[in-house]
């Protein structure tokens, strides 16, 4: 079992909690972990991302090598591109949200965005921030998102729940809840996207 | 022992708790600030009374470090690579007193320049002061390596120097711990003189480190962090350091590598093993993080002996990190084609958070400043310097922290007046006073905006070491009362903003505009430390 996991957003996004959460679960499996965080300049409303690598054995490199990740999870639409290049061509998965966070003059039209991920193999784009609405809070929609990813981690969903309740515990049972209903509803989504994809 | 799951800087701050540290000494710096910050945090580190608050700069963190090794006990040193370029003199000549105490001090470098203005090579520096230095590959060897570095650092009397680099510093991976150790007792060296570098007795000193430097070269054979792997394949030998033997390994997952590796994690590295490596083998392929150290020994300075490869010869490009694709080139194998990155990706650089004062203060300083032709602020480092991008554009310099102020007076000597420094209040205590007594002295006709935001913003949000004293040090090197301003940088008081800064412009002498307002991101964190204080009291 070998997961390399490149997470993608914008600084303030929460895809350092995504890292705890799968990290916490990857552990709590028996497994073996490295993470490598973006700290410093790029917090601040810039690019961020993070190598995350799971596995059985003794893991080597802090750095996922490019055209080898398993999967990219990105909260960001556009920030799923700039990591287009480390995805494993015969393999890899992208899920993304699909709601923009425009704090560029520049940025570009969101549906060319999509048109460039729909043209990979293997992906799922989903409107995080609606879905998380529903759940409760916005906020959450980092949580949608690894809850899209789940299904493609080789982890135990139960392992993401208690994970969940270990770290958002100490902030009440309401944050705790509505994190659940979160990575369900994320779950939910990609295992009918699955499903309608086998008929 | 369960295993903690720590950054490579938190597993050095682990590591000296665990090796029996008495105080820390740091200012901030990424990748290096986590080091002190967990030990702050650490339970254990309070109730063994760890001395860990920040000091005002590195070199009197440094310093401060020296004078704990003296009275006997074990003192850790922190901060990014050119944090040591401040520390220098007081590194250098530290390797000359020697150490008494354990004294480790850890420079954290970071190649491709993630955030910061050069990717300078640590390594360099314990050459210079011909210390050993430690450079630890995984987060499990950089705890480990921190426990040796205090033993290393009190068998021989001397600073030891431990280099990290960002993909260690802040990647998390998980590491078991060793026993703890007791602390020093205050003691203090057999020779009352030893620190006393007058001439006469530096030299006897210089001859004592000068001596110990093939023990230093040996030891890193007997401590295993210098090793010889074998391989049956001579056509290649690889010599990979620190944590560019990672990317080796990542390389060949789960088989043996056909070449023999010298792995390299402690200098200076013994002729001894280089030659055991260099005869059987044809060619040799140097893999290092950074500059290419051990390569230019390698291949001296006639290069007239076996093939050498590695950034020299363009075989790993001279600038920036490695990784695992570049590591894969150099060593001739095929290295997969990923997906295209998409054209209409466009960048994102970091901004000043929503709401931070430095938009006031630079928006009312743009506006007094549109009589003036362009080029006039000299800046300086910190969440201000973002100033530099659209849409404000306000700063034309950052070189070195404390810079602004004494390029002003500079600029303003060769005739750009009025000059105008732009510093924040951290960047003023660790190196801007002096300057600023400089152009007291010179009557310089330079404005000095000063940003009070009530901390350190960039690195985190750290303590700031001028706090509620900033007035008092500016009267007290001899700006004038009149000439001292202080402004609230908000959108409302604009006007009058620009007005204050268009009348100190005027003026052709020191004047000193502090911009005050409480930094966002410190100002929430505390509140809700406040609000959470309120509902244990209220539970
Ligand atoms: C010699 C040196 N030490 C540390 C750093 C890292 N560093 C850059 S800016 C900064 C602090 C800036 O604080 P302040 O001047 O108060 O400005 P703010 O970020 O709060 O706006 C630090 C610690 C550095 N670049 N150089
Ligand atoms: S961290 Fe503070 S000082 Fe830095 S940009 Fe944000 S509000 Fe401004």
């Amino acid at each position: 079992m070998k997961k390399d996991i490149i997470l993608a957003g914008v600084g303030g996004q929460g895809i350092l909690t995504i890292a705890t959460i799968i990290g916490t679960a990857a552990l709590s499996e028996g497994l073996q972990l490295k993470q490598a965080e973006v700290h410093g300049m790029s917090q601040r409303g810039g690019d961020v991302q993070s190598h995350l690598r799971i596995s059985s054995d003794p893991i080597a490199s802090d750095l996922i090598a490019e055209a080898s990740a398993d999967m990219i999870i990105s909260v960001e639409p556009m920030e799923s591109l700039r990591y287009f290049n480390m995805l494993n061509t015969e393999t890899g998965w992208l899920v993304s949200s699909m709601n923009p966070f425009k704090n560029i003059s520049n940025y570009p039209v969101v549906e060319d965005i999509l048109t460039e991920i729909w043209k990979l193999p293997r992906y799922v784009t989903l409107d995080a921030d609606k879905i998380a609405k529903e759940q409760g809070t916005v906020k959450a929609a980092n949580i949608v998102v690894l809850g899209a990813a789940v299904p493609f981690l080789g982890l135990k969903y139960s392992s993401f729940e208690d994970a969940i309740r270990k770290i958002f515990g100490r902030k009440g049972t309401y944050l705790v809840e509505v994190n659940l209903n979160a990575l369900k509803a994320g779950y939910d989504f990609t295992q009918e996207k699955l499903a309608k994809s086998k008929v | 022992m369960d295993k903690l799951l720590l950054l490579g800087d938190e597993a050095v701050a682990q590591g000296a708790i665990d090796a029996g540290l008495s105080g820390v000494y740091a200012y901030p710096g990424t990748p290096s600030t986590e080091i002190t910050e967990y030990i702050q945090a650490s339970k254990e580190a309070k109730g063994r009374n760890i001395v860990s608050d920040w000091s005002a700069n590195e070199k009197t963190a440094m310093e401060t470090a020296i004078g704990m090794s003296y009275a006997g006990k074990k003192a850790l040193v922190c901060m990014k690579h050119v944090g040591l370029n401040v520390a220098a003199d007081a590194f250098v000549n530290s390797a000359m007193t020697g150490a008494h105490g354990g004294l480790v001090v850890v420079s954290a470098d970071d190649p491709s320049m993630h955030s910061s203005q050069n990717e300078q090579d640590s390594r360099f520096y314990g050459k210079f002061a011909q210390i050993p230095v430690l450079e630890p590959s995984n987060q499990q060897e950089a705890y480990d390596m921190t426990r040796y570095a205090f033993d290393l650092s009190e068998k021989y009397g001397t600073p030891v120097m431990l280099r990290l680099t960002t993909r260690l510093s802040h990647s998390r991976a998980g590491i078991i711990r060793k026993e703890m150790k007791e602390q020093n007792k205050m003691s203090l060296p057999s020779d009352l003189k030893q620190f006393v570098l007058l001439p006469a007795i530096a030299r006897k000193r210089y001859n004592t480190l000068l001596a110990k430097q093939d023990a230093f070269a040996e030891e890193g054979i007997q401590s295993e962090n210098n090793i010889l792997i074998d391989g049956k394949d001579k056509s290649m030998g690889i010599i990979a350091s620190g944590i560019a033997y990672n990317y080796l390994l990542e390389n060949f997952p789960g088989e043996t590598i056909p070449y023999p590796v010298l792995k390299i994690s402690q200098y200076p590295v013994s002729k001894k093993v280089i030659k055991s490596l260099y005869d059987q083998v044809e060619s040799i392929l140097v893999l290092e993080e950074g500059y290419p150290i051990i390569e230019e020994g390698l291949r001296g300075i006639l290069d007239e002996g076996k093939t050498i490869k590695g950034r020299m010869d363009d075989t790993l490009p001279m600038a920036g990190e490695l990784n695992p694709r570049k590591v894969r080139k150099a060593l001739g194998m095929e290295t997969p084609e990923g997906y295209a990155i998409p054209e209409i990706l466009e960048g994102r650089p970091p901004l000043l958070c929503d709401g931070c004062p430095h938009w006031d203060s630079f928006g009312a300083l743009n506006e007094a400043l549109t009589s003036y032709s362009k080029g006039r602020v000299l800046s300086d480092i910190g969440c201000y310097t973002l100033s530099a991008l659209p849409p404000l554009n306000s700063i034309n310099s950052c070189v070195d922290m404390g810079a602004s102020i004494t390029m002003a007076i500079g600029a303003a000597e060769a005739g750009l007046v009025p000059a105008v420094a732009a510093i924040g209040d951290s960047t003023f205590t660790h190196s801007g006073m002096t300057g600023l007594l400089d152009a007291v002295n010179k009557k310089a006709p330079i404005t000095v905006l000063l940003m009070d935001n009530a901390t350190t913003g960039m690195t985190g949000g750290q303590d700031s070491a001028g706090f509620g004293k900033l007035e008092n040090i500016i009267l007290g090197l001899g700006v004038e009362q009149e000439h001292v301003r202080v402004i609230n940088p908000l959108r409302r008081h604009h006007d009058d903003n620009v007005n204050v800064f268009k009348e100190e412009l005027a003026f052709e002498g020191v004047s000193v505009i502090i911009a005050r307002r409480e930094c966002i991101q410190t100002l929430a964190r505390r509140m809700k430390q406040k609000h959470a204080k309120k509902e244990t009291a209220a539970s």
